[in-house]
């Protein structure tokens, strides 16, 4: 007979603990062993591309990982480089990123702030990501970059246009190189009073959340400044598929323009919708009825067809920009994959660029020197001509394009021309204000 | 007034398309007994019916025009459709034009084929099984078929025109004595109102009036005893599953120039026509009409500003408020009969 000391409770406290020790995410064991989150030990850096795979923004988000597929050959010394050979920073070599050969992980947002979450988290504590960067949705941003300050790892939002993103929802972990609602506004409404007049009476159907909320406010605000009066502001449902419903009633007001605070398939449909209606023949006391889309996106423009033409909008950047960087890539990617980037693909691009450059200037992967590096930096070559990273908010600054649907398209790509190239001057506003406080960048965290 | 009568027109359209996705639905359930979760699949793969014969017939030939230059800098490929050369510039152009009517013939063997593969291949093996297996297996095939659409036609929806005859509005206000361009509707939208009209109504003379629709509706009523009476139904069934996705197909592809499709656009609809046809009453055919028309107009009238101002949201819930209230009160729904559904 033996004696044992094994007791039932003994063992069911053992397996408690050592379960407990299993399952806790190695985001956290990690930092004991590393000086910050998923500090790369060996001769290879992963960062994590969480773009939409799947659902509605499936094309936008596939043209944003093929342009992280460009970057990081770039970045490898693979291909023409890109925009590497056009940025003023001469601190990316073409060996990686401090020496490391850059690899990559993907996750699918499925634009969906649960489903991005869950695939950032797994890119962090499963692949080992030092960075986590994309999407296509400002909701989807939003709770990413909150994730990502939580994790202790930087990330470089893809396109999102809402003011929270840099504005109440700002974290020091988050970084944006896209222009937000606000610059739209700033940008678009002098041109629109330059061209429609300053006294004109505009209805606004908006999307109902933060992005729409958001864009809503900043152009109300930016067109009211010029004169105009603002009829009615109507919220419709994300999920709304016919908005005939929500466009016969302008034909009751005396308003003369429509703004379409709508993107991806909601700006598909209400504008198709409103054409349908004959807005674009109305006419209001012996003026032509307008519609304005204030975010414009390439991919999204050719759902609409024709609809699109001569309609005004803002865009972060279009390929037919003629200075060297835009040049550049759209040479290396044209190459490549066979036609023009959309913006999506420009600023994803360019945010891995701007990731790669800071490590190298910290010399480190860690956040918070990168992060360092990235406030305040001033740089040119990317195809926006000279911007600034801002140290308080994190949020890019730099020209803004006010485009207008073409007439006369000769492909498939041609559907925007620029019409105005708005300096940076004129889109910048103070750090505290007040469409963007409400939140506080915090500490940066490490892990 | 203007108002009002602008979301009647609104709501008889939206009515239009639930109805008949509802009818469809209703004709599946009635005779074959499954809750057929895919039928918003069969919508969606009409109007890409519609897709892909504006794409067949924009099918092109490349020619160099070494004066023009492409994205890259180097020669344009100029496209010429091949319709365009084979009947001149005009006319090749009226063709293409007339590409969703033209898809209405392309789609109806399309969908007949695809409701008799579907019918066949899968849900004839789920004919006994609960109900909860039907809605699982046909909502998983919805899924399947609309990643094969986005797959092949991408995630974007996908601009199909109306011809140019029916582009433009018509002036209602004029001819009912209201100032010019206040009550206005889109050709296309009275179109398929009336093209709605016209299926409904032939669906209904066709069961009505001819003998094989007698033979289904008396299979419909008491499947056993028509059985017994030596009438294969079953192949009759498989004939109704094909007609109620024909029914859906033909509503998607005239649906196409109302709003761009995508692959989605088949679940968008498809909680929608469920909830007409629980409102209807399961397996009634008037029940599924007479639903889908009304829960429209309700939510078109939901969608009205002033409305809107004393009930925030009620666009949103009006048309799930009205099934409650329905069903609290008419529990197998306006036209349902006593029976189906209840064991």
């Amino acid at each position: 007979m033996s004696n044992s000391n094994l007791t039932r409770r003994g063992v069911l406290k053992s397996g408690a603990v050592a379960g407990a020790g299993v399952a806790l995410p190695t985001i956290f064991t990690a930092s004991s062993a590393a000086a910050y989150t998923n500090e790369p030990m060996g001769g290879s850096v992963t960062l994590g591309f969480n773009v939409p795979q799947t659902g509605p923004y499936a094309d936008e988000g596939a043209d944003e990982l093929r342009a992280y597929q460009l970057a990081v050959e770039h970045l490898n010394g693979e291909g023409d480089g890109g925009m590497m050979n056009t940025f003023s920073s001469k601190a990316l070599k073409g060996n990686g990123i401090l020496g490391k050969k850059v690899e990559f992980v993907t996750g699918d947002t499925q634009t969906k702030s649960d489903a991005a979450r869950a695939s950032a988290k797994s890119m962090i504590e499963k692949d080992g990501a030092v960075m986590i960067t994309g999407g296509s949705s400002s909701g989807v941003a939003i709770a990413v970059q909150g994730l990502c300050q939580e994790a202790g790892v930087i990330f470089m939002a893809g396109l999102t246009h809402s003011n929270d993103t840099t504005g109440k929802d700002k974290k020091a972990n988050g970084f944006r190189h896209f222009f937000n609602a606000y610059m739209s506004g700033a940008a678009l409404a002098p041109v629109l009073a330059a061209r429609y007049g300053t006294d004109r009476k505009a209805y606004h159907l908006t999307a109902d959340y933060t992005w729409g909320w958001t864009q809503e406010e900043s152009i109300v605000a930016s067109t009211e400044a010029l004169g105009w009066e603002t009829v009615n502001t109507v919220k419709t449902p994300l999920a709304a598929t016919d908005f005939s419903s929500y466009i016969t009633p302008v034909l009751q007001t005396d308003a003369d323009v429509l703004v379409l605070n709508h993107y991806g398939g909601n700006m598909v449909n209400s504008l198709t919708n409103a054409v349908q209606f004959g807005l674009r023949e109305k006419q209001v006391n012996g003026r032509d009825f307008e519609i304005v889309v204030p975010l414009f996106s390439r991919l999204m423009a050719r759902g609409a067809g024709e609809n699109i033409k001569g309609i005004l909008g803002s865009t972060n950047w279009h390929w037919s920009l003629t200075d060297e960087g835009t040049q550049a890539f759209v040479k290396s990617f044209g190459t490549k994959y066979g036609f023009p980037p959309s913006q999506a693909a420009h600023t994803t691009y360019c945010q891995t660029l701007l990731y790669a450059d800071a490590c190298e200037r910290a010399g480190t992967f860690n956040p918070c020197g990168v992060g360092e590096a990235l406030e305040g930096f001033e740089f040119d070559g990317l195809g926006n001509g000279k911007t600034t990273y801002r140290a308080e908010d994190h949020q890019c600054f730099k020209d803004v394009l006010v485009v207008r649907g073409k007439e006369n398209p000769t492909s498939e790509f041609d559907l925007l021309e620029v019409v105005e190239v708005t300096p940076a001057a004129q889109v910048t506003y103070d750090p505290d204000h007040p469409m963007f406080t409400g939140g506080a960048l915090g500490e940066c965290n490490a892990g | 007034m203007d108002a009002i009568i602008l979301q009647i027109l609104n709501g008889l359209d939206k009515g239009s398309a639930y109805a008949l996705i509802a009818l469809g639905l209703t004709l599946i359930f009635g005779t074959l007994g499954v809750v057929n979760f895919a039928h918003g699949a069969l919508f969606m793969i009409g109007a890409f019916c519609a897709v892909t014969m504006q794409r067949i017939l924009t099918l092109s030939y490349e020619t160099i025009d070494a004066t023009k230059t492409d994205f890259l800098g180097n020669a344009l490929k100029v496209k010429t459709p091949y319709v365009e050369s084979w009947f001149g510039p005009e006319m090749g152009a009226s063709i293409i034009d007339w590409a969703v009517p033209l898809a209405i013939l392309f789609s109806i063997p399309i969908m007949l084929l695809v409701g008799y593969v579907m019918e066949r291949g899968l849900i004839k093996h789920f004919y006994k099984r609960p109900h909860a297996d039907q809605i699982l297996v046909t909502f998983g095939l919805a899924i399947v078929l609309q990643e094969l659409i986005k797959h092949y036609y991408g995630a974007n929806p996908i601009p199909t025109g109306a011809p140019d005859a029916f582009k433009g509005s018509f002036d209602f206000g004029t001819l009912l004595g209201f100032d010019p361009n206040t009550v206005i509707y889109p050709y296309w939208r009275m179109v398929y109102f009336a093209f709605a009209a016209v299926i409904i109504g032939a669906v209904f003379a066709f069961l009505q009036f001819t003998t094989f629709g007698m033979v289904v509706r008396a299979g419909m009523a008491d499947r056993e005893t028509v059985g017994l009476l030596g009438i294969n139904i079953d192949k009759r069934f498989t004939i109704m599953f094909g007609l109620a996705a024909a029914v859906a197909g033909l509503a998607g592809v005239m649906y196409a120039p109302i709003n761009s499709p995508n692959y989605h656009m088949g679940m968008d609809f498809l909680v929608l026509s469920f909830v007409v046809v629980v409102v209807g009453g399961m397996g009634s055919l008037p029940g599924a009409v007479l639903a889908g028309f009304m829960l429209g107009i309700l939510e078109s009238f939901a969608s009205m500003n002033w409305i809107k101002d004393i009930v925030p949201g009620i666009d949103q819930i009006i048309i799930y408020l009205v099934a409650i209230i329905i069903l609290l009160t008419r529990p197998r729904g306006l036209m349902g009969r006593k029976g189906v559904m209840e064991d």
